[in-house]
């Protein structure tokens, strides 16, 4: 396995926002997280970048995760294209990619090949970030998650205001990305989508995983039980 | 008019020694919006250990004293950015503000306690009265024309440390999004003490030349601090070359102030920074994502 998050719980003060999450991801899979607003997903990909205090096991690649710094855990090879992208709104499009090499191992990822997954990308490159548009900044905040070379790449809410066209582009690059032996945490508002991607489904209520299975074998009613139905009952 | 076109230059000199002062202030506020309230402080500091360092070392030059005192200066200050400061940062502003406060009060009687209150001057050697003849009879002072290239240059360093280099990348990615930057790979609390460094080695600049350009005592800093801070405001925040250009514009308006009556000098200074305040709120030479 190459993430194993065990009895997870995480908490912002007094605040508990994760119950006792556990949750895997086996090398090359594409796991989704869904679950309405509030629900704790981008909780847990915080805690899992070293963001948000825990208790509980995170194991990536037999290595424990908790308690290390984000810096830390970005040179071990898990890296968050964090939600609303949150690119360095002073830098250029480039100067962004290379934020991603900071501190990186190894050499898997290029701004030659991040260019070749992002085209347009590449005639931007000068431009400060602040001139793209939703979808070409979305390009910027995963090309330079990659420039860090992970091995688990985890993507906060990737459609968020994006038109439909976009979104599906971006996950058409994803796929290729994946290809490339990159495994995928995503977290999805967009049901459809997340089923549609990944190999596997976790839905998210008030900090408590409703439901787990593989994303073929989910049916309609189950999703929608655990996303919306009350707890327990799902 | 010679009167007058010599007290422009002067001013122009002085203020590049301002701009000097407030190159570090700027700095640390650009990366980590930390405002240093004992900034002014640490100059004096500066200028009371290389009078030390000429002591024990018999040397005669304070400008050598720089050797010793830039790497001094810069790893005392990563090591109160990393023990003192960086645990106080947070949304809390006013908590940094007070801690250096502290430091200010503590490095003043430090210097009071260990060199007395009496007031001191670096002797800069023959280079303080030598001129450098111009046309139509004005003449520029050899040391403040050192003090001005000196600044440029620092002041050059830096702005091609945080516009050309890895590191400077770092520094203004992390002052756009601390968060995000500790995300992908930037030790935020390991830089941010870098940031204090060289900042620190700004100040051991200053006060070597402000050492030799006039005397001082433990009690000088805060009035120094004006003079930074005033260049910072006129500039614009987080501008390098800004300050350089807001210390300019206050030791020209001293000089103009001092040239009409010596007891305006200061109050002149002081009444274009409100005026720049007043009309550009950002400064004349804001960054430009602010
Ligand atoms: N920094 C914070 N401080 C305090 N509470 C927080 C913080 N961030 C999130 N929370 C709370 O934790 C819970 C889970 O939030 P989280 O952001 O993980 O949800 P989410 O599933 O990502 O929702 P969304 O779909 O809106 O992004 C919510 O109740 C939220 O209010
Ligand atoms: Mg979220």
């Amino acid at each position: 396995m190459l993430l194993e998050v065990s009895s997870l719980n995480a908490y912002y003060g007094d605040f508990q926002a994760l119950f006792d999450v556990s949750l895997h991801a086996g090398k090359g899979e594409a796991v989704a997280i869904i679950g309405a607003n509030g629900a704790g997903k981008s909780t847990l990909l915080n805690a899992i970048s070293g963001n948000v205090k825990t208790r509980g096991a995170i194991q990536f690649n037999g290595e424990a995760l908790a308690g290390l710094k984000p810096w830390n855990i970005v040179t071990r090879g898990v890296t968050l294209v964090p939600e609303g992208r949150r690119l360095f709104s002073s830098l250029s499009v480039e100067e962004n990619l290379l934020m991603g090499a900071y501190a990186r191992k190894g050499t898997d990822w290029t701004l030659t090949l991040v260019y070749e997954l992002f085209p347009k990308l590449k005639e931007r490159a000068r431009q400060q970030v602040t001139q793209l548009s939703g979808g070409e900044q979305q390009m910027v905040a995963i090309g330079r998650a990659l420039m860090s070379n992970p091995s688990l790449l985890m993507c906060d809410e990737l459609s968020l205001g994006l038109a439909p066209v976009i979104v599906q582009d971006i996950y058409a690059t994803l796929a290729k990305v994946r290809e490339r032996g990159v495994t995928l945490i995503v977290v999805e508002q967009n049901v459809q989508q997340a089923m549609k991607f990944a190999d596997r489904v976790y839905c998210f209520q008030e900090g408590h995983v409703t439901l787990e299975g593989e994303a073929a074998k989910l049916t309609a009613d189950q999703v929608s039980a655990a996303y919306f139905g009350k707890r327990g009952a799902a | 008019m010679k009167a007058f076109l010599d007290s422009i230059l002067s001013g122009v000199l002085l203020g590049s020694l301002y701009g000097l002062f407030a190159s570090g202030l700027s700095l640390v506020f650009g990366v980590m919006r930390l405002v240093n309230v004992a900034h002014g402080d640490f100059i004096v500091l500066a200028a009371f250990l290389a009078l030390a360092f000429l002591h024990i070392t018999g040397i005669a030059s304070p400008f050598l004293m720089l050797v010793i005192l830039i790497p001094l200066m810069f790893v005392l200050g990563y090591l109160l950015q990393r023990g003192v400061l960086n645990p106080a940062l947070g949304p809390d502003i006013l908590r940094p503000v007070l801690i250096t406060f502290g430091l200010s009060v503590i490095v003043q009687n430090g210097l009071q306690q260990a060199f007395s209150a009496d007031s001191q001057k670096l002797q800069g050697g023959r280079i303080e009265t030598a001129s450098i003849p111009l046309p139509d009879g004005l003449a520029i002072g050899t040391f403040p024309l050192l003090t001005l290239v000196v600044a440029v240059a620092l002041i050059g360093l830096l702005q091609w440390i945080l516009y050309r280099t890895k590191l400077g990348r770092a520094l203004r990615a992390t002052s756009d999004d601390l968060s995000t930057a500790g995300l992908m790979g930037v030790n935020t609390p390991h830089l941010f003490g870098i940031a204090a460094g060289l900042a620190m080695v700004t100040v051991a600049v200053a006060g070597v030349f402000t050492g030799i350009r006039a005397s001082f005592d433990a009690s000088a800093g805060p009035a120094w601090l004006i003079f930074a801070f005033e260049a910072v405001i006129i500039g614009g925040l987080g501008s390098l070359w800004g300050t350089l250009a807001g210390g300019i514009i206050l030791g020209i308006a001293q000089a103009i102030g001092a040239y009409l009556s010596p007891a305006w000098q200061m109050l002149a200074g002081h009444v274009v920074f409100l005026i720049a305040l007043m009309f550009f709120p950002r400064g004349l030479f804001p960054r430009r994502s602010e």
